[in-house]
């Protein structure tokens, strides 16, 4: 915090940064300008080498220009990041941000309906623009996330086998309608595992059961499947093609028409070896598009991910072996495996408060062989690519959504500040619940004795 | 997914099996050993470039840039590489046999984790991958006053009974909140509520025991008193296995580790421990310690906190990552801990966001998992630090911790080498081999038992419908579970 911020305003905009820089809970700045431009920057944008010096040029929400020479527009609000470094904004393509506010408070928790089939239902309905896990997150670098219904993470229970539809939005804005980059950008799936041992609630132990039972269950939830998506090509087929009088309206066949039409992908998580090659078959004959989520032995199956061209959304690399006899360090290790075998993959965070550490995850992969190159790309490009949302994020070029961090070094190092954050071509703030709590108790006079 | 739970943060559960990974042979003891050519973070006397450390009988003989090896010493070159103090973890689960709660009763202060250390929990090698050399194992925090706690030195490969860091003191988990108010989950059928629900029924439970322990402890010394001056006429105070901790707590012979989250709850503790006058050793996760960070380093407890988790659940929703910072600066000693086995092995990355959140000094945020840690378990004179005379207890960094980066290349604890990097890598095939030629064992040989018992086999002839199906696994353990009923 000691570089001061090095802005260059008129009286009007200064006023209105005083405005934006003093709310407690900052939702989102005021229109304090529409073009911007951050000069002097280290700008890596992702899209060919880094420039040295140069300029981003933000007009309208968009990337106007970047470049070494760009001239500054009269009227622009002109960000001095000498010293700094700009990078594209972090993407953390599975969360439940807006969806879970305090994991163990059931009120404030809507990640997971009822149900096991329940494709109609889309996160972005019940995403709380105001919830304060979004300016914390951001505060990291995060600008926008993917909130995913009924995907198990740190803080919340992963529950139902069709779960909802994923939702990517920006993390700011006053209403969905203001953050919303794609209210549909897959179908979740939470592959129904075969699983002998489960974890059990309200004796907190493992209990077992036989492989026997086990597999019964799998098989009926992959026959329930198999029925709904079916069902769905029917009604597609009825839709188009019988009588409008008799056509009777089905919200969820409804929503997994453009699955099975292979316009959505599903977004299949799965951690188990021989889960995610049983969902590679079974996608593979559905027809359908699939992205592997969390995919802890994504490694064991490297060559059909490869062959198929499914791309992997991977867990925290903070977590321990799937199996006992696993290589200690297997998830840390396990991106730079991936990418050597050619396999698109992303970071995330698969959690709520634990957004924040994406960057981290990343960092740590790059510890264990992952070129840094290719770990920026995993936390800020390549989920836009693999959602089809990269003609709008993911590098900074012209004509894509401004949504840029600036930080004062490497943004993968624990101890990086952002300082300075851009969400749909805005000045954003950094302030959140955190920092406001920190300046209020650090002020606490001493108690009298 | 088998993502870690923090729902309830009652405790964490190992959801592997017990197994064996590579077992390291650590260099002999007695052998010296010289690490050169590192930085070695020392913690106390600040960090030296190009420095070397000499090992012998598993103490630190010297820290210096002009150690020497002796002769028959085994040379480390650290060449780039970092030496810092093993990292002491105040807040672990790992190690343990079975359930770590105690959930029954309201006061466990009768159970104690020594009675279930298990030396092949896997976590204890996960956890020297991270550089871990010391951890508190705690029980959970379903009581308001839990089980017995004991310091251990992770020395994977040895039995049960060389777990244990001799000398360091005893203690005891308390547990304030909303884990032993059992306000976060559903309770199964059947089974009744239990007593306390409240922030007031904590603490009632808390004194009441007090106060119970209190009388026991004056029949017992009464006892003591009059049998030291002569009378014969006595029958000694029945031995109470519940309060003799708790006496011991107010004899100032063992610690309390007290699970905390809310500053309200916080200072009731300390009411009460002023009230039958013991001392709160340490808090523990203590989110909202700083709220009241002065009247914490008033009362002499340490705090032992998460780096930045938060909103788990509700008395987690004001927990800020500048908890650990804002306490060490009103005077606070402060840890950081892992409360995990997973979270354990990046403790050097936990303690290095207390520089961005706050801005603590690097030094000062390493002492947050090594010197600081050590005060609160009282064993700061044997390590937390590089020094002479201290255990040879290090992590050896192929950069400086403080980095994402970062990555452990070898642990040593009493000077023994318990995790080497390279050497696990190395084992690696040779232990894949062996695993798919027992898999290739079993496989021939369920295949040959199948073979004859195909009907073919034996042309003319029935197949033997009473035949015995090989027992199962599961057939296996429903005939030992129902032999135990």
């Amino acid at each position: 915090m000691n570089r001061a911020l090095r802005i260059r305003p008129t009286a009007y905009q200064a006023m209105a940064f005083i405005l934006v820089f003093s709310m407690a809970f900052p939702l989102w700045p005021q229109r304090v300008a529409s073009v911007y431009a951050i000069k002097n920057a280290k700008i890596y944008t992702l899209a060919g080498p880094a420039i040295e010096k140069g300029v981003v040029l933000i007009r309208d929400g968009k990337i106007a220009a970047v470049g070494a020479d760009i001239a500054v527009p009269d009227g622009a609000q002109v960000v001095d990041a000498a010293g700094l470094e700009v990078y594209p904004g972090m993407f953390d393509p599975v969360t439940q941000i807006g969806l879970n506010e305090v994991g163990a408070v059931g009120a404030t928790v809507d990640t997971t309906e009822l149900g096991d089939f329940n494709p109609e239902l889309i996160a972005a309905t019940a995403v709380n623009p105001a919830s304060a896990h979004i300016p914390v997150a951001r505060a990291s670098g995060i600008t926008e996330v993917i909130s995913a219904p009924g995907v198990g993470g740190f803080d919340s229970q992963s529950s139902g086998i069709i779960t909802g539809q994923a939702s990517a939005f920006n993390l700011a804005g006053w209403t969905m309608e203001d953050m919303q980059i794609n209210r549909s950008v897959a179908m979740v799936l939470n592959w129904p595992s075969i699983q002998t041992s489960t974890f059990d609630f309200s004796t907190f132990s493992m209990k077992e059961k036989p492989y026997a039972d086990a597999k019964k269950e799998y098989d009926k939830s992959i026959n329930q499947l198999s029925d709904w998506l079916t069902r769905a090509r029917h009604y597609a087929q009825a839709k188009e093609k019988g009588s409008p009088d008799l056509f009777v309206r089905d919200l969820k066949l409804e929503a997994l028409v453009p699955v099975v039409q292979g316009k959505l992908p599903v977004l299949v998580v799965a951690d188990e070896a021989r889960d995610i090659r049983n969902a590679i078959d079974f996608c593979g004959k559905q027809n359908i598009k699939m992205i592997l989520a969390s995919g802890a032995e994504s490694w064991k199956v490297k060559d059909l991910l490869k062959e198929k061209k499914i791309p992997v959304i991977l867990g925290p690399t903070e977590r321990l072996p799937e199996q006992e006899d696993t290589a200690y360090d297997k998830p840390m290790t396990q991106p730079s495996e991936l990418n050597a075998a050619g396999i698109q993959f992303a970071f995330s965070s698969f959690g709520t408060s634990f957004s924040r550490r994406l960057p981290q995850y990343a960092g740590t992969a790059v510890g264990y062989g992952l070129s840094h190159e290719e770990a920026l790309k995993a936390v800020m490009l390549n989920a836009a690519q693999i959602f089809g949302l990269a003609d709008q994020l993911g590098t900074i070029e012209p004509g894509k959504l401004a949504n840029l961090i600036v930080t004062n070094g490497d943004p993968l190092e624990i101890q990086t500040e952002v300082r300075y954050l851009f969400i749909k071509g805005q000045l954003t703030s950094t302030d959140n619940r955190h920092k406001d709590l920190y300046e209020q108790y650090r002020k606490r006079p001493a108690p009298a004795r | 997914m088998k993502f870690r739970i923090l729902l309830a943060l009652l405790l964490i559960v190992t959801l592997r099996p017990d197994c064996v990974r590579a077992q390291s042979s650590g260099a002999p003891a007695n052998n010296p050993i010289l690490i050169q050519n590192a930085t070695i973070l020392t913690i106390t006397h600040g960090n030296i470039e190009h420095g070397s450390i000499l090992i012998r009988d598993g103490k630190i003989a010297a820290v210096g840039t002009d150690a020497k090896a002796p002769d028959g010493a085994t040379v480390i070159d650290a060449r780039g590489q970092y030496v810092m103090p093993g990292i002491i973890d105040c807040h672990s689960h790992i190690a343990v046999d079975g359930s770590v709660n105690e959930g029954s009763v309201s006061v466990s202060s009768m159970a104690n984790i020594a009675d279930v250390l298990n030396p092949d929990d896997i976590s204890i090698y996960d956890d020297l991958s991270g550089g871990v050399t010391t951890a508190n194992i705690l029980h959970g925090s379903a009581n308001p006053i839990g089980g017995q706690t004991i310091v251990i030195k992770l020395r994977w490969g040895k039995p049960a009974s060389e777990l244990p860091f001799q000398g360091a003191f005893p203690g005891i988990k308390f547990a304030l909140g909303e884990n032993p108010k059992r306000s976060n989950f559903t309770l199964p059928p059947g089974v009744e509520a239990r007593y306390p629900a409240t922030r007031m029924g904590v603490e009632e439970t808390i004194r009441e025991a007090f106060i119970e322990a209190r009388q026991y402890k004056k029949q017992r010394d009464d006892y003591n008193r009059k049998k030291a001056a002569g009378d014969q006429n006595l029958l000694p105070p029945r031995r109470n296995e519940k309060l003799e901790p708790l006496v011991e707590v107010m004899e100032g012979k063992r610690y309390v580790h007290a699970h905390c989250y809310r500053a309200d709850e916080i200072l009731m503790l300390l009411r009460v421990a002023n009230e039958f006058g013991f001392k709160v050793r340490t808090f523990q996760h203590v989110l909202e310690g700083y709220k009241i960070a002065d009247e914490i380093a008033a009362s002499g407890a340490g705090g032992s906190t998460f780096s930045d988790w938060w909103a788990y659940k509700m008395e987690a929703f004001d927990a800020i990552p500048y908890n650990a910072t804002l306490m060490t600066e009103r005077g606070v000693v402060v840890s950081v801990n892992s409360d995990d086995a997973e979270e354990a092995r990046h403790l050097n990355q936990e303690a290095a966001k207390s520089m961005k959140y706050g801005g603590l000094s690097a030094n000062d945020a390493l002492k947050l998992v090594t010197l600081n840690p050590a005060i609160q378990l009282g064993i700061d004179n044997r390590v937390g630090s590089i020094e002479v005379g201290k255990d040879a207890d290090l992590a050896i960094f192929n950069r400086n911790p403080l980095s994402v980066y970062a990555v452990v290349q070898k642990t040593l604890i009493d000077g023994e080498i318990y995790f080497d990097r390279d050497k696990d890598i190395a084992a690696r095939p040779a232990l894949e081999k062996e695993k798919q030629d027992l898999l290739a064992k079993e496989k021939k040989a369920s295949e040959e038992k199948k073979a004859s018992e195909k009907p073919e086999a034996n042309p003319g002839k029935k197949p033997d419908q009473k035949k015995k199906r090989p027992p199962s696994v599961e057939n296996g353990a429903a005939a030992v579970v129902g032999g135990g009923r």
